[in-house]
């Protein structure tokens, strides 16, 4: 296991977004997270990556207990990951948003390398012909692959995505796809949080499904979309409803 | 003929478009549910019919009546008037105060005294509660306001987003009683509900949203059975 997770807890005062909650990644998966609205989703990444410590429990990567280790630091040692809102510096162009990244990443490197990283990454993520442009001048999806772009100059070895689909158009969704697989063929892992569905259903290896802070399904799409409790935290539960509508009849 | 009839619209925020000709028709005196999953345009498609946002193509026709260029208060007075997702009361003011902003079309102004008889008739939690400062009251209470304020508003289409996000399960069926109560009166409603079950469970009509289209439609009983619903929320 590349990262596992084991009864991590995450509480903001009165609220307890996240309730043991334990994990495990294997090498070179595409492990994807879902659950409805206010799941705890992001939460769990901004608890792996550091953003804020866990409450409780710990977190392992690669063998090494990182529990409590800020991002940067995270990033050093291979765990990048991308913002479901996109802020790139955008007085800076976008190679040297990239360049940033790769400054800081796992390689630690010298400018002039991270330059050329900067370059071979903005190639991967398909934005060429927008290498000089501001960062702030980009269109949603340009800055989506740019956010894509900054943490895969960290060269990471586990990367989390967190919506990096929310706000495209269908056609941009199909080419945000293909990176995807790219990333996963190059032997990175993958741990996506996504809203759209049929595209996180089909990518992943495995789903885990949170809902109110905990665990309540994981297993292969198949399994995990057939799950009576994924259903109903989606849907809503269908024996109340009918005993909902016998009881006004 | 349709009530509210919304043809080939689309509309988005900015350079995000939402609503890829997206069309539906309400039948006077149904209960219509719009369902789907996050991000599938179910806000944004009652926002653009309120004149929230500004449809980018397509019409919408209230009352026999092109309203698409409408603002929100020229179609609030001519009884097109929504309930919005999380309330948004006037929060420092009591209920009885809420109710009358409500009341601001000028048919609802006339029939003020009448339509508060009938609301608080509807919701006698209210009456109690009606100089109680709004954000002290509970969630599933706020909710009711906000219900109750649509009302007063004399609406001949009244459109619900989000109902019962964030309550209890026994305030959410609290909700749907209200509603089932509406529905006898012979009120034309517009439903968007997270609770996919109950909303199927009380609804006439419904419209599964995916990807800013609609999916399917049809009558809610047997769109309760479909298959598309679950795939239409989980993809597969």
């Amino acid at each position: 296991m590349i990262l596992t997770i084991e009864n991590v807890s995450k509480r903001f005062g009165g609220l307890l977004a996240l309730d043991k909650v334990s994990l495990s990644v294997k090498e070179g998966e595409i492990f994807g997270i879902i659950g409805p609205n206010g799941a705890g989703k992001t939460t769990l990444f901004n608890v792996i990556n550091g953003v804020y410590p866990p409450t409780g429990g710990r977190i392992k990567f690669r063998g090494e207990d990182v529990t409590g280790l800020q991002p940067f630091d995270m990033s050093k040692r291979g765990l990048a990951r991308t913002y479901q809102v996109v802020r790139p510096l955008t007085e800076l162009s976008v190679r040297e948003n990239v360049t940033v990244g790769a400054c800081f990443g796992r390689e630690n490197l010298p400018l002039e390398k991270a330059e050329k990283v900067a370059d071979e990454v903005i190639d991967f993520v398909g934005l060429s012909t927008r290498r000089d442009m501001l960062a702030g001048k980009l269109n949603v999806a340009q800055k989506k692959r740019l956010e894509m772009a900054r943490a895969l100059a960290a060269r990471p070895i586990v990367i989390l995505l967190d919506e990096v689909l929310a706000g495209l158009n269908p056609n941009e969704v199909a080419d945000m796809l293909t990176v995807v697989r790219k990333i996963r063929d190059q032997g990175v892992t993958i741990i996506m949080i996504e809203h759209l569905m049929h595209a996180v259903m089909n990518l992943s290896d495995r789903v885990f499904v949170l809902d109110y802070g905990a665990q309540i399904a994981e297993g292969t799409p198949q399994e995990v979309s057939n799950h009576p409790k994924v259903i109903e935290a989606y849907l809503g539960d269908p024996k109340v409803a009918q005993r909902f509508l016998e009881g006004s009849a | 003929m349709s009530i509210l009839a919304v043809k080939d619209i689309e509309a988005g925020y900015g350079e995000v478009q939402i609503l890829w000709g997206l069309s539906l028709d309400l039948q006077p005196g149904k209960l219509t549910s719009l369902v789907g999953s996050n991000g599938s345009g179910k806000t944004t498609l009652l926002r653009a019919v309120t004149g929230l946002i500004k449809p980018t193509k397509g019409s919408v026709t209230f009352d026999g009546k092109d309203v698409t260029k409408l603002s929100p208060h020229e179609k609030a007075e001519m009884g097109l008037v929504l309930v919005p997702e999380a309330r948004q009361l006037f929060t420092d003011m009591n209920v009885l105060e809420n109710l009358e902003m409500g009341a601001t079309p000028k048919g609802a102004r006339a029939q003020f005294n009448q339509t508060l008889d009938w609301v608080y008739t509807l919701l006698p939690r209210l009456k109690e509660r009606q100089s109680q400062i709004t954000g002290t009251l509970s969630g599933g209470e706020q909710q009711m306001v906000a219900i109750a304020r649509g009302l007063m508003a004399k609406p001949k289409v009244l459109m619900f987003d989000e109902l019962s996000l964030g309550l209890s399960p026994l305030l959410v069926i609290n909700l749907f009683e209200v509603l089932l109560k509406l529905k006898k009166e012979g009120l034309t409603m517009l439903l968007v509900e997270q609770n996919v079950q109950m909303a199927l469970a009380v609804s006439d009509y419904a419209y599964v949203l995916n990807n800013g289209r609609v999916e399917t439609q049809g009558e809610a009983k047997k769109v309760r059975e479909m298959e598309s619903v679950r795939t239409a929320y989980l993809g597969l």
